[in-house]
């Protein structure tokens, strides 16, 4: 069933302002890829906190497609935003310069976290949270590059599937070269999240909604009309990317430790 | 009888009594002013609702209410319900809600179905109630209930033949479900619940629950009163905090129960009768 747009739109930025006011903070930093999730972060930060409060940072590597950037630069331009440009070429290959024979899953990984090391610089210079970009489809396929692209301070898109992304993007008026454009973490030239993942998002989708949402079990999956070896596979993409969804794994040895028996919100206080 | 109640849809500090003390202060003030003689707070409403492990830092023994002081003072005049960690002197932690009259603690309802399951974790903080008792107030019998209390018919269905003519359900709901052009999913099944409630039993029911966000946790508010006859009289906002005040008229019970006297003919000796053979059977055997 659709999401409501207009419902989600105002709960996600009362969200991102109650957060983001209780921890003390006026402003978000959004690393700003050119692409559909970013770009609804970035709508969603400027609605809730005013244009003058959202800095979004553009940080192409060398091989980052020029269409990304203009299409970053859209909506910078649409939602008159603070931006800026980082490059991390420097950064990413005065590590890889010793480290020739890097698989380009190594060298995407580095950039994901690369760009995660100058949004977290980037928050401290200007006091501000980082606004995170990753969506449920992502978070539950375990697509996405642990401390790179999923970590963030706040994410406002974390529990909407990337169908979900495109209903929203649409009612908040997200440009069509953005709407229209194959989904991609430009990591490497001509990457695509579909031909890489090996099915659609809406076939995913419809699936995790079902699995996740609804708790349907395999069997009645597979009587829904689900193909049982593509739900094998989504089952066991969820289940092998477990860790990227949980901290380090602490070895219990109190009474009380931190990560097993010490049971406080972060917004506890506040 | 006509009286005027405030629903006060607010959204405390998680873990900071001090501050949700002034904060209740504030709304009181506010509630007497615009002519309230009854004030209702939403469950938990001094402490916030996900504490986990700040239960007993935030807990209050009713036989010492020196933190609650400058609270009942400001109900000397004005009758209040607000919700808070109770502890027992058995060192006993209970989601408890208290009816406050002429400064002083008339009542503590103690929440009797905790949610545990899903995103809830109720039992491995608090201990269960074990009484549902109605309260005498100077607008006549009342029944409180907290938040899951409501979802088990058996609880408004005691209050009602125990004579309560009003049930308030305090609660911290958090909203779910977003697919479909009626708001939240969560929201809809409470209106449903409390219409039906009130047609079932010819009562008012006042529902306040909370607003804000507690670590991405959403309440929606949308605190309502309900007629004797199902309809809704007056609603909060399902975006944020209001203080909603209206009047109710006890007449109209009256009058809604020469419509439909289900109360009347309600059979409680075959309720009974028939509840004590199923409690029988289910100890008698292992439930399926």
């Amino acid at each position: 069933m659709e999401l409501n747009s207009q419902l989600v739109s105002e709960v996600l930025a009362s969200f991102v302002r109650d957060e983001l006011n209780k921890a003390g903070f006026q402003r978000v930093v959004v690393g700003l890829s050119g692409g559909i999730d970013s770009a609804v972060s970035c709508f969603l930060a400027a609605r809730a906190l005013g244009a003058e409060n959202v800095l979004a940072v553009m940080m192409p590597y060398k091989t980052s497609s020029q269409e990304s950037m203009s299409d970053a630069q859209t909506i910078v331009a649409k939602l008159q935003i603070k931006s800026e440009v980082v490059e991390i070429t420097p950064l990413v290959d005065g590590y890889f310069f010793s480290q020739s024979e890097a698989s380009s899953l190594r060298r995407g990984n580095a950039m994901a976290r690369a760009r995660m090391i100058i949004l977290f610089d980037k928050s401290m210079e200007h006091r501000s949270l980082v606004l995170g970009t990753s969506n449920k489809t992502e978070l539950l396929l375990g697509y996405g590059t642990l401390y790179g692209d999923m970590a963030s301070a706040i994410n406002p898109i974390g529990d909407l599937y990337k169908t979900d992304i495109f209903n929203l993007a649409r009612y908040l008026g997200i440009p069509k070269s953005i709407l229209d454009k194959k989904p991609t973490a430009d990591l490497w030239v001509g990457q695509s999240d579909e031909e890489e993942l090996g099915f659609t998002y809406a076939a995913v989708d419809e699936l995790l909604y079902e699995l996740i949402d609804r708790r349907v079990s395999l069997r009645g999956l597979v009587r829904q009309g689900f193909n049982e070896e593509f739900v094998q596979q989504v089952v066991s993409k969820i289940r092998s990317s477990q860790f990227k969804r949980r901290g380090p794994v602490v070895c219990k040895v109190s009474p009380r430790s931190v990560t097993h028996d010490f049971h406080y919100l972060r917004d506890w206080g506040m | 009888m006509n009286f005027t109640v405030a629903l006060a849809q607010m959204s405390p500090k998680l873990g900071v009594l001090s501050e949700n003390i002034e904060l209740h202060l504030n709304i009181i003030r506010q509630a007497k002013q615009g002519g309230a003689e009854l004030v209702i707070f939403p469950e938990l409403s001094l402490t916030g609702y996900i504490l986990q492990d700040l239960v007993p830092d935030v807990a209050i023994n009713p036989a010492d209410t020196s933190q609650l002081h400058p609270l009942l003072e400001a109900c000397r005049e004005i009758d209040c319900v607000f919700g808070l960690v109770e502890v027992s002197d058995q060192f006993n932690y209970y989601n408890s809600a208290v009816y406050i009259a002429q400064g002083k603690i008339q009542h503590i309802h103690r929440k009797l179905y905790l949610p545990t399951y899903g995103m809830f974790d109720e039992m491995r903080f608090f201990a269960m109630g074990e009484n549902l008792r109605t309260v005498q107030t100077p607008f006549g019998l009342m029944g409180l209930l907290i938040c899951e209390d409501l979802w088990h018919p058996s609880t408004i269905f005691l209050h009602a033949q125990d004579g309560a003519r009003v049930v308030i359900t305090l609660s911290s709901s958090p909203a779910r479900g977003v697919r479909g052009a009626e708001g939240f999913q969560t929201s809809q099944g409470w209106e449903c619940l409390l219409k039906a409630m009130s047609q079932f039993y010819t009562i008012y029911n006042i529902y306040v629950n909370r607003t804000g966000i507690e670590d991405g946790v959403y309440f929606s508010g949308g605190s309502m009163v309900v007629g004797p006859s199902g309809e809704v009289l007056a609603r909060g906002s399902s975006s944020g905090e209001d203080l909603i005040i209206t009047e109710l008229d006890l007449e109209e019970i009256r009058r809604t129960r020469l419509f439909t006297p289900l109360l009347r003919d309600e059979r409680l000796d075959l309720t009974l009768r028939e509840l004590s053979r199923i409690t029988q059977q289910l100890s008698g055997s292992s439930r399926p």
